[in-house]
């Protein structure tokens, strides 16, 4: 492909709410190109991580290029970017959203606008995308086209009265979307003559090539041989390979010169060198400025892993070594615990980003795991003036030592029908959120507004919002920033000994409920042993929940019927075995499913 | 050449009527089919005497079920193939289980006849209301007429089977259970605690109250006693006989001096036995097998000919096996486990092996070394089950 024309080209990406269609869509416009037959169409082309296409979610953004033959005559090159669709990974949407120059909005024709349906239009206006809506199953009983269309027109403000009603899953009306793609969506713009500036939006890291770096060239142009620059991370190498996105598949070609999305290879063997949003310049040929909107994400959620076996420690340095490569949101230092021993204190960008994680070491690393309670990082300033970032809570300073301390709040969005506004506004209230306002978007559905501490949240707030409006409600948030806050580090005492490891951060008025429940858990998941065993919640020196497991006095077995040893030998096996799967803490077998059980304190 | 002795336990899987706490291999059947059983036992033990070859019996024990269900010729004829082809010892031990509500005096001399020279009677309570309750097909005054002639007949190795912690049952009841049995002045005592098992009748309707229990509902129907109430039954068990002059010598076997079960201890000792019939199982030359436990499998092979056929489950005990049975089994004795014995069979100190559990568990006050021995306390009999899986390796 020696020249591309720059008019013919195409970039944009596919925003929805979670399950409005956008993987699918995605299948059928590769499909409908005519790059892959419809033989070599695996279901979901983009997600290709196992994990993704379990959970019915992408990941890690994924690209492709395809080319299409249009009405006109004329052919098209189209790069589809997939962004990631949860919150966790707002950063990384952001990135591919300014890899774009548009969007194509897909909303079920059923359910309508959902709480991720705006942020996501939002954002990609914020980028000056154009976007164009797309109506998707239409072929289900309850979809109501007309009724969509003109929420879209009233909510969002954009036309929406001819947007195409498709149903990608039995790929009706695609060819509309794919016309509308060449007439609604610009084409790029931007010198290829001009110093290189390229957009990093993600990365991935192959055991051959090192680092592969997705980006999209904005001006100027790079190939073979071109010292590539990342600005913000000053990391220079020279370039080996550029390439662009085949389904699935990687093919190298000539050179990527500005409007168009590829890759390049540099043997660069670290992906923290590589961060999304930075902006890659030529060493020799430098541009100006980088691009905007950069910034170093940061992790929101921590938590300690610590392997089930403790000879595992190595292995489970090594897995998330490994995990880093492909994701540098994903932090991890060495802690021990007396309760659990050699472990990592690890940071997510969320808690689904923290499950993905658990499920791929678990899965792909077979590494049998302990987690405990995830936190957020809570500012603590000291009397001295000092000001600390705590992610452990053991690590909190004596109350004497603290001035004040902070917790981050977010400003969460919540879109739900009118029956249940009452008991998602009580579940907020009760997790401490601060109401900000109410709209309705139309008769039945309204946007509620709260500001809501992101410790309240990253628990269970999700499951509780989807049971206590029967799956009506969806939700999206954003960081609001640090607010100051009241709050007490809770311990537990088993047999009067704190277990550091179930120690956690809480506001100070869910101390006692929470102190309470954790006692009543921990009292189910404790064996009895030969003494009794008290399980207290303390605040400081000041116990505010107690229970206690009996000591277990008898343990006989009967007969040994007939000379059967084997049969007694088994039961005694079995005992033992239970054994192998506790902690030890001082006097004390704590099975490690108990250090997971306070992850799951539902109320309701 | 015959330089060894060994236990034979032969099993006859029959009862009038299943017990509500009963887990054992052992149904109810008419007259044919435990005819039929017969002939296949008898065969069994034709074809595989040969596995004592060389070794003497000195120990029989026809344990069920309910043996006493066969009459005295049927246990005649089995008595006389189990002389036909091993080598019984002058002075063996032969026992029999007997269920009290299935003798008479015909039988019981039939038995005696036979060779039989120990009875254990099944009486499990003095009271006719726990009788009732768990099932049992005999009446007190039953038992008590059978065990006079048993006296009578000249028995004068008689074991009674008492159970403890039966639902409702208080101290009391368990006080009057072992004075009127220890008035009979029967040469042993097996007292077990009452254990509900999955698949019983109990089971289920012990487990549902459980559950209710826990949903916070008012008790209903028969309650069990609860954990400490049973230690105090098994405490004033042990303290009661002792007075009476019953060595405990096991954790839940007394007697009078020299009337231990020669057969139970085998099991403790790791002794050799060779069980045959339903589901037996047999420990020689350091494997330990069983026997299929389906009855129509059982009858339907051809002994003769696919004697191996007979063996469900078969395990070859490796040193270490072999060392933690020497300890799990050597527990249960109140006499314990020797050193000396441990280092004779093992070729290693027990200490090298033991050493952290061993401290750990005299820390928690739950063995005791005393010399050579090292046996379990007071408070380690009452969580055995605890201590012996600590010793599993």
């Amino acid at each position: 492909m020696a020249h591309i024309d720059q008019s013919k080209i195409r970039n944009f990406c596919i925003v929805a709410h979670i399950d409005h269609g956008k993987s699918t869509l995605a299948d059928r416009i590769i499909e409908k190109t005519g790059l892959l037959t419809s033989r070599e169409m695996q279901a979901q082309v983009l997600d290709n991580m196992e994990l993704e296409r379990e959970r019915g979610i992408t990941i890690k953004a994924q690209t492709v290029r395809i080319v299409y033959q249009a009405q006109d005559g004329e052919e098209y090159i189209f790069n589809l970017i997939d962004t990631p669709g949860h919150v966790d990974f707002n950063y990384e949407v952001s990135r591919s959203l300014a890899a774009c120059d548009g969007a194509i909005l897909v909303v079920d024709a059923a359910q309508g606008i959902e709480a991720q349906t705006l942020a996501n239009v939002y954002l990609a206006l914020d980028h000056n995308l154009d976007v164009f809506p797309v109506i998707n199953k239409i072929d289900l009983p309850s979809a109501e086209p007309q009724r969509v269309i003109d929420e879209i027109e009233d909510v969002i403000g954009i036309e929406a009265q001819d947007a195409p009603q498709i149903s990608a899953k039995a790929g009706i009306n695609i060819e509309q979307v794919l016309e509308q793609i060449v007439q609604k969506i610009p084409a790029p713009t931007g010198d290829p003559k001009a110093p290189l500036q390229a957009l990093i939006f993600d990365s991935l890291y192959d055991a051959y090539k090192g680092v592969i770096v997705f980006c999209r060239i904005k001006e100027g142009t790079i190939k073979r041989g071109t010292m590539a620059h990342m600005m913000a991370t000053k990391a220079t190498a020279e370039v080996v390979e550029v390439g662009y996105f085949g389904a699935g598949q990687f093919i190298p070609c000539e050179e990527l010169s500005a409007g168009m999305v590829g890759y390049f290879t540099a043997s660069i063997k670290n992906v923290t060198d590589t961060r999304v949003g930075d902006t890659v310049t030529d060493k020799n040929y430098p541009c100006a400025q980088p691009l905007p909107g950069y910034k170093k994400v940061n992790p929101m959620v921590y938590c300690g892993l610590y392997p089930a076996d403790g000879a595992k420690y190595p292995d489970l340095r090594d897995a998330l070594e490994k995990l880093q490569l492909n994701d540098a949101s994903l932090q991890f230092e060495a802690e021990t615990s007396i309760a659990l021993g050699f472990g990592f204190r690890c940071g997510f960008l969320g808690l689904l980003h923290l499950e993905i994680i658990q499920e791929r070491l678990e899965r792909e690393y077979n590494l049998d795991l302990v987690t405990t309670a995830p936190g957020v990082i809570y500012r603590v300033h000291k009397t001295n003036g000092e000001m600390i970032e705590l992610t452990n809570p053991s690590n909190l300073p004596d109350p004497s030592e603290i001035e004040y301390m902070e917790e981050p709040f977010v400003t969460a969005e919540i879109m739900v029908t009118k029956d249940f506004i009452g008991q998602i506004m009580d579940l907020c209230q009760e997790r401490r959120g601060i109401y900000l306002s109410m709209e309705y978007m139309e008769e039945t559905r309204a946007l509620i507004k709260y500001e809501l501490p992101l410790n309240e949240i990253i628990y269970d707030f999700f499951d509780a919002l989807k049971s206590r409006s029967k799956g009506y409600a969806s939700f999206d948030y954003e960081m609001k920033g640090y607010v100051q806050s009241s709050l007490v580090k809770l311990d537990i005492l088993i047999n009067k000994e704190e277990v550091d490891a179930l120690s956690f951060i809480v506001h100070e008025s869910t101390a006692y409920e929470r102190g309470r429940k954790m006692c009543e858990k921990l009292k189910e998941e404790i064996p009895r042993h030969l003494f009794e065993i008290p399980i207290q919640a303390a605040v400081g020196n000041k116990v505010i929940a107690r229970e206690t497991v009996k000591a277990m006095r008898k343990d006989v077995l009967a007969k040994c019927y007939g000379g059967d040893i084997t049969r007694k030998k088994k039961l005694l096996e079995k005992q033992k075995e239970g054994k192998k799967r506790m902690r030890q803490v001082g006097n004390v077998e704590i099975p490690q499913q108990a250090f997971m059980s306070v992850l799951k304190l539902d109320d309701k | 050449m015959i330089n060894k002795n060994a236990g034979l336990y032969l099993h006859i899987p029959f009862c009038m009527r299943k017990c509500s706490y009963c887990d054992f291999l052992s149904f109810p059947a008419g007259e044919d089919n435990r005819e039929q059983y017969l002939k296949q036992l008898m065969k069994e033990i034709k074809e595989r005497s040969l596995l004592l070859e060389d070794r003497c019996v000195d120990t029989v024990f026809l344990g069920g079920g309910t043996p006493s269900l066969f009459d005295g010729i049927q246990i005649g004829r089995l008595m006389e193939t189990v002389t036909k082809y091993f080598k019984i010892e002058k002075h063996a031990e032969i026992t029999m289980e007997m269920n009290p509500g299935t003798v008479d005096e015909g039988k019981l001399m039939a038995y005696k006849t036979s060779g039989i020279n120990r009875i254990s009677f099944g009486v499990q309570s003095m009271q006719e209301k726990e009788l009732a309750l768990l099932g049992r097909i005999h009446k007190v005054e039953e038992f008590r007429k059978n065990y006079q002639l048993a006296r009578r007949l000249e028995f004068e190795n008689i074991n009674l089977d008492l159970m403890l912690a039966l639902p409702n049952q208080t101290l009391q009841d368990v006080k009057y259970n072992l004075r009127e049995a220890v008035a009979l002045k029967p040469e042993h005592l097996s007292c077990y605690g009452l254990i509900i098992e999955e698949g019983t009748p109990f089971f289920q309707e012990y487990q549902q109250q459980e559950l209710r229990r826990q949903a916070g509902e008012e008790r209903v129907g028969d309650v069990l006693p609860g954990e400490e109430l049973e230690r105090e039954m098994y405490q004033w068990t042990c303290e009661f006989l002792h007075k009476e002059g019953y060595e405990q010598y096991e954790i839940s076997n007394y007697s009078l001096k020299g009337y231990e079960c020669r057969h139970n201890m085998k099991y403790w000792e790791r002794g050799e036995y060779l069980g045959l019939g339903l589901g037996a199982s047999s420990f020689l030359d350091n494997r330990r097998f069983s026997n299929v436990t389906d009855m129509k499998e059982y009858l339907s092979i051809d002994i003769g000919r696919m004697q191996e056929e007979l063996v469900a489950e078969e395990e070859v005990i490796d040193r270490q096996a072999a060392m933690e049975e020497f300890m799990f089994l050597g527990l249960r004795k109140t006499a314990g486990i020797s050193k000396k014995e441990f280092k004779d069979n093992f070729g290693a100190e027990y200490k090298q092996i033991y050493q952290s559990v061993h401290e750990r568990m005299v820390h928690l006050g739950l063995l005791r070394e005393e010399g050579d021995r090292i046996c379990l306390t007071r408070q380690g009999i009452d969580v055995s089950n605890y201590v012996m899986s600590a010793f599993l390796l």
